[in-house]
């Protein structure tokens, strides 16, 4: 299982060529190695999430959670090293497909988890679910319900750092099915014409829900989508924590210096349905599996940690217990918290 | 036969115009398409073009003459071989000089597609073509004679356009708050394609005065993620037709956010510009939104009519901590009215005024509405009938305790709007009427609503689409049984 290093590509005709899947050989630049505490990190917070997720399926299963939800189990990598670019003040803003973001951004798993099963511990006191969760505190400005709305929103954000002189940077995530939106292309124009600073953040899950980009794209390298609007971008192995840390500091960067944004196309895939509810017809088992086995991101950190010698077999596992206990602690407060005040049901409409 | 040149109707609404210079001099040799003189209208300065080739003979109106109406003649064209000097005889050819926008562009959207003349006022005989452009009603009704209720007793009123005082309202706050900024298109350099915004990148400079580009979807989310993060932008929709690009951030991204993130995330916007039927522009850029917005929980909803009230509530808007939709009107635009000189005049969101007292019926209205109402008023007091008029100024919250308590007293409730009739604003008063004042109706609750057909451009369809102060009259002596 050697991430990295193995396969030749283009198995399976939909499978689109990933960094990962590359021989070392063909790397064009190596991959910047982590210190020994930002590997420990990493693997601890992509653990978290991988686990939440994993306890927010079941706890769907038994009918805790309702409504849509949308786990993010295999994308690990891209939140949690975008994260390690971020500086206080910058701002995060994604779509419906949002646990991670907010984990990765600091959200206390309770909060997350309580407002999953819909209760008044929940960061919206339980009336916006999995998909609409805000934290001013934390920098995380949602969690928006509609396919490319909060690129426009993330635009705005960074227009009001630039309005302000800061050197702040919007992070501003949406998915290969939001960058076929209009609305995506207008905000591209504003940001590169008066050089905001936004990283626009492309999770290229390879499904828009169930429709391969393939089929809905007339063009599939999406970093190149700023191309007529200036904007730079480039394609990176989002499922190698190392390579979305290293490409995410030189965008982030590129914003900070004031140059107007940048594009990174995040190449990675979720193992689970596009929500609760899809059955996963459109993509084959062996897909999924090859997927799993070759590039996960959690495994690479593993696997390079035990190969370093940089943690042991029974140190990796210890972590996985004490992220198990805070997920369980999590799932038993959503549990137990109670569902919000029927008076609550007014509050919060206007200011 | 001499061509008598007309003053030209350079937008839907224009009345008059000064005729700020003549470029050509009598007896000059003129070709079509050649600038022979500049008009100043309240939005621009343009360029008249001859149509026809010839001599330029009389001058009719001498530079520097104010307040031209339009259709005035204002020179005569002597074609080749007639003799200057001959009189413009009854015969004359009239031509309307034609505008050009080149010196003071008007070629934005919706502006360019403006056509030169307005519909006929209602209950006027059809004038033969070029008809008098005039606004959709009749005269405007001369500034309200009660006392403003929120004004203190003895301040001085100056007479003022809504355009000047919604201006003022914005120039005002940005003065007191740094997070103030206003966005949208040709708003800055062009001056606001209405004109809304003149002067402010004057005052303000260009990083809080913003033309956006033509991204109605895209600067209405930019707009609201900018509140987010703590400013306070006006967004100027050239029009509200325009905004149904960005109805989706209108309503999912800012009327919703407060409640989704169980009141952390504040958004505090102000979405404005022209709304209601304007002047022979057709389905597309004449309808009314006053039910679509006011339909949503999350936003409020502000209509005004007079233009004292759209300074007071612009700048209550501007300060309000929650997304608000302003619904102004372009007829109103150029009108005149009496506005307090206060230092700091802020009206309360959300509170009806009745703009005429009276004991024999309630007419409900808001914006444009108001004209008809006002106008219906006072030929309903020639038949002793007295109407209390209720500017509700405010569609959401909706003051209906102020409806309320004016039917209890007249037993009688005529609604006026320029929107359609189903689920309209009309429905909604009529519904809260019937609840809240079942007992004292002596009549239907009846509705004066614009047909249920998209605009027509022709100008008798137009006026027969809209409410008119016939329309006005006939529902409420219906309701009064008269």
């Amino acid at each position: 299982m050697a991430a990295s290093t193995t396969t030749p590509a283009a198995q399976t005709a939909s499978i689109r060529r990933s960094a990962a899947e590359k021989p070392a050989d063909e790397q064009s630049s190596p991959v910047p190695a982590l210190t020994k505490e930002q590997e420990r990190a990493v693997f601890e917070q992509m653990l978290l999430i991988r686990r939440f997720e994993e306890k927010a399926g079941q706890m769907y299963g038994m009918g805790l959670i309702g409504g849509f939800c949308h786990l993010y189990i295999g994308q690990e990598a891209v939140v949690v090293g975008m994260q390690m670019t971020r500086k206080p003040g910058d701002q995060v803003i994604t779509g419906y497909r949002d646990h991670g973001h907010m984990l990765a951004c600091g959200m206390d798993p309770k909060g997350v988890m309580a407002e999953l099963t819909g209760r008044r511990g929940g960061y919206s006191k339980g009336k916006g679910g999995s998909m609409h969760m805000f934290s001013v505190e934390k920098g995380f400005y949602g969690g928006h319900g509609i396919v490319g709305a909060m690129v426009p929103l993330g635009t705005g954000l960074a227009f009001a750092n630039r309005y302000r002189g800061n050197d702040n940077v919007s992070l501003t995530y949406f998915g290969d099915g939001a960058a076929n939106q209009g609305q995506v292309y207008e905000s591209f124009n504003m940001a590169e014409l008066w050089k905001l600073p936004v990283v626009y953040i492309i999770e290229n899950n390879r499904y828009a829900m169930g429709t391969s980009i393939d089929r809905a794209s007339a063009t599939t390298d999406l970093s190149k989508r700023g191309l007529s609007f200036n904007i730079p971008g480039e394609q990176v192995d989002g499922m190698d924590v190392r390579a979305v840390k290293a490409a995410g500091a030189k965008a982030v960067q590129w914003c900070r210096e004031g140059n107007g944004p940048y594009i990174l196309e995040m190449l990675t895939y979720r193992y689970r349905g596009h929500s609760m509810s899809d059955p996963v017809k459109y993509r084959t088992r062996e897909e999924v599996d090859k997927v799993r086995s070759e590039q996960d991101p959690i495994e690479q950190v593993r696997l390079r940690l035990i190969e370093t010698k940089r943690a042991t077999e029974d140190e990796l596992k210890k972590i996985d217990a004490s992220v198990r206990a805070v997920v369980n602690e999590a799932s038993e407060f959503a549990i137990q918290d109670p569902e919000p005040d029927p008076s609550e049901l007014y509050t919060d409409v206007l200011r | 036969m001499p061509i008598q040149v007309l003053m030209p109707a350079l937008s839907p609404t224009m009345e008059k115009g000064n005729l700020a210079r003549w470029v050509k001099k009598e007896g000059d040799a003129v070709k079509a398409g050649d600038v022979i003189a500049e008009i100043e209208t309240d939005k621009a300065t343009m360029e008249v073009e001859a149509v026809d080739e010839g001599t330029l003979g009389q001058i009719l109106v001498p530079e520097g003459t104010e307040d031209v109406a339009v259709n005035t003649p204002i020179a005569t064209i002597f074609a080749e071989g007639e003799e200057a000097g001959a009189p413009a005889a009854a015969g004359t050819k009239a031509r309307q000089g034609q505008g050009n926008g080149s010196k003071s562009s008007q070629q934005a959207k919706g502006a360019e597609s403006l056509p030169l003349a307005a519909p006929d006022q209602p209950e006027t005989k059809q004038a033969p073509a070029p008809a008098e452009p005039k606004s959709a009603v009749a005269e405007p009704p001369k500034p309200a004679t009660v006392p403003e209720p929120d004004v203190p007793e003895g301040t001085e009123m100056v007479t003022m356009t809504m355009r000047e005082a919604l201006r003022d309202a914005m120039a005002e706050e940005m003065r007191l708050d740094p997070d103030v900024l206003v966005l949208g298109e040709e708003v800055a350099e062009y001056q606001g394609a209405y004109k809304v915004t003149q002067g402010l990148l004057q005052e303000f400079g260009a990083r809080r005065v913003i033309d956006m580009p033509i991204t109605e979807h895209g600067f209405a989310g930019l707009g609201i993620g900018a509140a987010m993060a703590g400013l306070k932008p006006i967004v100027e929709f050239m029009t509200w037709n325009f905004a149904m690009q960005a109805m989706d951030q209108l309503i999912n991204s800012a009327a919703k956010t407060l409640y989704m993130s169980g009141g952390q995330m504040v958004c505090s916007v102000v979405f404005r510009g022209p709304n209601g039927p304007a002047a022979r522009v057709a389905a597309q850029h004449s309808q009314d939104y006053s039910a679509w917005y006011s339909h949503i929980p999350g936003v409020k909803v502000i209509a005004p009519y007079t233009a004292a009230d759209a300074k007071g509530l612009l700048k209550a808007a501007i300060r309000d901590q929650n997304p608000i939709i302003f619904l102004e009107n372009e007829i109103l635009y150029g009108h005149s009215f009496l506005v307090p000189k206060l230092a700091d005049f802020v009206l309360p969101i959300g509170k009806a005024k009745i703009a005429r007292p009276g004991g024999d019926v309630t007419i409900v209205a808001w914006s444009m509405g108001m004209t008809y109402a006002l106008k219906a008023a006072e030929e309903l007091a020639n038949d002793g009938i007295e109407a209390e008029v209720i500017d509700l100024r405010t569609l959401r919250p909706m003051d209906s305790a102020t409806v309320v308590q004016s039917v209890m007293k007249t037993g009688r409730c005529v609604t006026v709007e320029e929107g359609w009739p189903q689920n309209g604003i009309g429905a909604e008063i009529a519904a809260r009427v019937m609840v809240e004042a079942f007992d004292y109706l002596d009549a239907p609750v009846t509705r004066v609503t614009a047909e249920d057909v998209p605009m027509p451009y022709a100008a008798n369809l137009e006026k027969l689409a809209l409410p008119s102060v016939p329309k006005v009259v006939d529902a409420v002596k219906a309701v009064c049984y008269r």
